[in-house]
């Protein structure tokens, strides 16, 4: 298990590979479809500080308020394909070193990752209460009203959250690689059916 | 039953669905975690220890609570639009109490209606049965991720050489499998509506979903599909969350209805491992929960 504490230099991101086991420590912001959007619309000048040499999590959550504060309820992750459009982009303009989400992107954010050195990690999709719990504090919101719960931008000190790097800064995609074999395999199913 | 009554036993259905995976998911998931190793293996075990840690806090196994699909079952004394009304409260307090996300939102303005009731939303299914004072309620939280992994084939399909026979039924199944990857949160169950109009084949795929995962198709021919179509998509390898590995779907399950001479429809439908449906009844003014 490697550990990784935010904010990250560009060194530590190089040295990892495909496969690697990684719990995450330190301030990171949650961006879905909305917030995506947004960063690469306009100049998201409220962010910055969070994502140079930091993490963005594709993720949702249920979140609950009381006298303290807000509180993650349940906070796994959702698909990251919907950000490929974008996700390049904001990489390259906001210094970004971790992108953490489910299912994956695509060959741009790969290409992203390697020019600028920057990491996919894949967190358990449904693993709600487990990364809710990883959530320590809630430090702000960006974007609450306009963008509502599950698209707002929360900021978020989290302390060994857990993820699977699955595209390196080496070019390495271990989801290309399970779809080039499981097309494979369906070509031979196919044929016997 | 009075109205507020109502009101708190579909509140413990919400809760319940939410936060309390079904015994029958739970089992296929163990067994699945037993028979891989690796990555694979521990992502499972996540799986499991994620949902006894919900049931165990009452927070939702997934964040993503889906869309709330209830199918009722209700006798003539039995309004049904007492039932959705309580049924809307319902939702908007499991809402309040962060048993469920809000997730209607207005597809123009963007606007989330933060109680999760809206224009469809939840949506309702109706069936009058013969006994009187009957009332059983179904309900089914749908994520979002899988119901992206959702396809509909129009038979012939040139594409994957899928002609209007058994076969191509077959070739669709493993095509939506494949496509699906691990997006849907693998491994899900795949539910199939063969025939019907577009809409209808939809329904029967979804349908499908309220079935026990270790039970039997009725129709021999059918159960016999289910059998080899959960083996070979699990071939594919594509494994927990698509990092490869033995376990790609929990099961597949069919359903079909008469179809237009014009039309063949195949249609396939996706759900999560956070596999959630639940159901009451209420019998001698007792609610049964299952």
């Amino acid at each position: 298990m490697i550990e990784i504490k935010l904010p990250v230099p560009e060194e530590d991101i190089r040295r990892l590979k495909v496969g690697d086991e990684v719990v995450i420590s330190g301030v990171m912001i949650t961006a879905r479809d909305a917030a995506h959007k947004y960063m690469v619309e306009q100049e998201a000048a409220e962010v910055k500080d969070v994502l140079k040499d930091g993490m963005l999590y594709h993720c949702g959550p249920v979140v609950k308020q009381d006298d303290q504060g807000w509180h993650f309820v349940a906070a796994g992750p959702t698909t990251s394909k919907r950000e490929e459009p974008y996700e390049a982009d904001v990489i390259a303009r906001y210094g970004v070193r971790g992108v953490i989400g489910k299912g994956g992107m695509g060959e741009r954010t790969l290409a992203a990752c390697r020019e600028h050195g920057a990491v996919y990690l894949h967190a358990i999709g449904g693993l709600a209460v487990i990364l809710a719990a990883s959530v320590k504090q809630v430090q702000t919101v960006h974007k609450l009203e306009e963008f509502g719960v599950p698209e707002a931008m929360w900021v978020i000190e989290v302390e060994r959250f857990p993820a699977v790097v699955t595209m390196d800064s080496h070019g390495n995609s271990l989801h290309t690689e399970v779809l080039e074999k499981s097309t494979e395999k369906a070509r031979a199913i196919s044929k016997t059916l | 039953m009075d109205p507020q009554t109502l009101r708190k036993h579909l509140l413990e259905l919400v809760r319940m669905t939410a936060c309390d995976l079904a015994p029958d998911v739970e089992q296929a998931l163990a067994r699945a975690r037993d028979r891989e190793e690796g990555r694979a293996r521990s992502t499972l075990e996540w799986m499991i220890k994620n949902s006894a840690e919900a049931r165990e806090s009452s927070r939702p196994v997934c964040q993503d609570t889906g869309s709330l699909i209830f199918y009722v079952d209700h006798g003539r004394e039995i309004r049904p639009g007492l039932v959705a009304q309580a049924a809307r409260e319902a939702a908007a307090e499991a809402t309040e109490r962060s048993y469920l996300r809000p997730n209607a939102v207005d597809p123009i303005t963007g606007k989330n209606s933060k109680n999760n009731v809206g224009r469809g939303s939840p949506y309702f299914h109706f069936n009058e049965v013969e006994d009187d004072n009957a009332l059983r309620v179904r309900l089914m939280l749908k994520g979002g991720g899988s119901e992206n992994c959702g396809a509909q084939y129009t038979l012939p399909d040139n594409t994957i050489e899928a002609s209007r026979d058994l076969t191509g039924v077959k070739r669709c199944i493993l095509d939506a499998a494949l496509r699906a990857q691990g997006f849907g949160c693998a491994p899900g169950v795949l539910g199939v509506g063969i025939g019907g109009d577009r809409m209808t084949s939809f329904m029967e795929s979804k349908e499908q979903f309220f079935r026990k995962l270790d039970d039997q198709n009725l129709d021999p021919l059918l159960a016999e599909l289910e059998d080899e179509m959960h083996k070979k998509v699990c071939e594919l390898g594509i494994g927990p969350m698509g990092f490869g590995g033995r376990t790609t779907v929990l099961g597949v399950k069919v359903g079909i209805r008469h179809r237009l001479p014009a039309c063949y429809f195949v249609s396939v439908s996706y759900t999560c491992w956070a596999y959630r449906r639940r159901s009451l009844e209420i019998v001698n003014g007792e609610a049964r929960y299952a």
